[in-house]
């Protein structure tokens, strides 16, 4: 299907990024159109993580550009990159909740702090809302440490979801769970992309994962996005670099 | 403070050193480029602290936290140090047959160095590691991250509310240690003489004035200040792992304890010069 210019709502043009004398990113292009989920695929410490937070503005390239909506990040001001960042929800691998807050509190702080002037009714409301989309309403008066890693996560997802983001940004969401969970938070994600319509960029190597959710796929080799294309498409390359990826999944 | 505390504190940094756990400059390029990096923290929260939005529940969070949760702990502290440095004065001061002047000796020991410097020495061993840590352990595991992505200024919440917390508490916990430490006196006092407490605490105020108090307050003021600073400091540009919350935690009971006697030896020079 043609997308026109409007539909690509994040476009990466020729980015690169060092740590020292350590090249990370080279010359990395990409688009992901409005509703999309994209997987990037790669090995570890390849700088897959870098893109992501180069696109939320956590890190700047050397070079190149990252627009998001439209706007170049680099160029934003203080106040014109939060409200880019309010459309934009951003799945750490940790789950990054703070652990001096009780769940509740976890998913009240950024609805606080985002402007929107919610009320105290209608931020309980939102709070159970979110919670209840990843199944996890009893959990709401817990602390952090009281829950198992896939609840941490799932939590982490809900905090995400709370401030109604366009773009979702999924940063190794099932890394350090079992299989099962694993797949329960893969299938969280395709409901959540169904249910909120949102866009999405995941970053893994898990390939359950990749298969359950990704529409698209890109894969980073040294800095590189080497290959493109569907789940089907890869998996039949003869590439011994993407073979490793689907084989490691028989 | 006290020898035995002395001599823990110098084995812990001994160790410290020797098992790389703490931070060692090892250029004096990389010691200017700490220097430079820790003034220009410092100076961020002056310019953050008046632009709002003013996280006051935080602030008032922390000050709690900080100073209601170190009460004990100095109350103790400035208890047996009133109360140890009367018990040896008294010996010293009645061979000159001036045992009179213990209350006021002891009230100017304690209100003018020894409550100040120890109660903002502990207070660095205390608070200044808990923020190293509390911090550095938020940033290894991208809660300061997740705080950015969420529209916050991690700086203005985490940073701003601590070192005001540390500035506002750390004078109160001096005034407090000084009078526990005065009360600590007095015990010592009453074992050795008949003086009543009232007397005892005129004889104390006597030859204390404004110009002996002022001096003593403001310097509580930087040691909050530079405590807070370092503590924060050391845990937001905590990177590179779990390790190194441990690393800032360490670093910054050492900085701001250094700080705090740098501080201390350069007050005196100002205020000799004002006052």
């Amino acid at each position: 299907m043609e997308n026109s210019a409007n539909d690509k709502i994040l476009i990466l043009s020729r980015i690169s990024k060092s740590f020292g004398k350590n090249e990370v990113l080279k010359d990395i292009n990409l688009e992901v159109n409005k509703g999309e989920t994209v997987t990037i695929l790669g090995k570890s410490g390849t700088g897959k993580s870098v893109i992501l937070k180069c696109i939320i503005g956590l890190l700047y390239p050397d070079s190149g550009s990252v627009e998001v909506f439209a706007k170049n990040i680099s160029e934003l001001n203080e106040t014109e990159l939060k409200d880019v960042r309010k459309k934009i929800g951003f799945l750490f691998q940790s789950g990054a909740l703070y652990d001096s807050m009780v769940v509740r509190d976890n998913l009240e702080f950024p609805l606080l702090r985002s402007g929107k002037h919610v009320d105290g009714m209608k931020m309980t409301e939102k709070v159970e809302e979110v919670l209840n989309s990843v199944g996890l309403i009893t959990a709401i008066d817990k602390m952090p440490s009281e829950l198992s890693g896939g609840m941490r996560k799932r939590i982490a997802l809900a905090r995400t979801l709370i401030l109604d983001p366009l773009i979702i940004l999924y940063d190794e969401p099932t890394t350090g769970l079992d299989p099962v969970t694993s797949r329960e938070i893969s299938e969280l994600i395709i409901k959540m992309q169904e249910k909120y319509d949102v866009t999405s960029v995941v970053v893994t190597h898990d390939m359950q994962c990749t298969k359950l959710v990704s529409s698209r796929i890109v894969l980073l080799k040294d800095g590189v996005l080497c290959k493109e294309g569907t789940y089907d498409e890869l998996e039949k390359s003869n590439d011994e670099f993407v073979k490793g990826f689907f084989e490691s999944n028989i | 403070m006290s020898t035995l505390e002395g001599i823990t504190n110098a084995i812990r940094m001994e160790t410290a050193v020797k098992t790389k756990k703490i931070w060692i400059p090892e250029s004096s390029a990389e010691l200017f480029l700490r220097v430079a990096g820790l003034t220009v923290f410092g100076y961020r929260f002056f310019k953050e602290v008046f632009s709002p939005p003013y996280e006051i529940k935080e602030t008032l969070r922390q000050c709690y936290s900080i100073g209601y949760k170190s009460l004990s702990l100095i109350g103790v502290t400035g208890f047996i140090i009133g109360l140890t440095l009367t018990l040896q004065s008294i010996p010293t001061l009645s061979k000159f047959g001036a045992q009179s002047l213990v209350p006021s000796m002891v009230a100017l020991a304690l209100i003018l160095e020894i409550g100040p410097v120890i109660t903002a020495l502990i207070f660095a061993g205390k608070i200044g590691s808990g923020i190293g840590a509390e911090i550095g352990s938020m940033r290894v595991t991208e809660q300061v991250d997740a705080m950015e992505v969420s529209g916050t200024n991690p700086f203005k919440y985490l940073v701003v509310t601590r070192v005001a917390a540390t500035t506002i508490m750390l004078p109160l916990l001096v005034i407090y240690a000084d009078v526990i430490g005065l009360f600590g006196g007095y015990l010592a006092s009453s074992f050795t003489s008949d003086t009543s407490i009232k007397l005892f605490f005129i004889n104390a105020f006597s030859s204390i004035t404004l110009k002996d108090l002022l001096p003593s307050l403001i310097k509580t003021f930087f040691f909050g200040y530079a405590v807070g600073v370092v503590g924060c400091y050391e845990g937001y540009n905590a990177t590179k792992g779990t390790e190194r919350v441990g690393i800032a935690a360490n670093t910054a009971v050492v900085i701001s304890s250094l700080l705090v006697i740098i501080i201390d030896m350069i007050n005196v020079q100002i205020m000799t010069i004002i006052f």
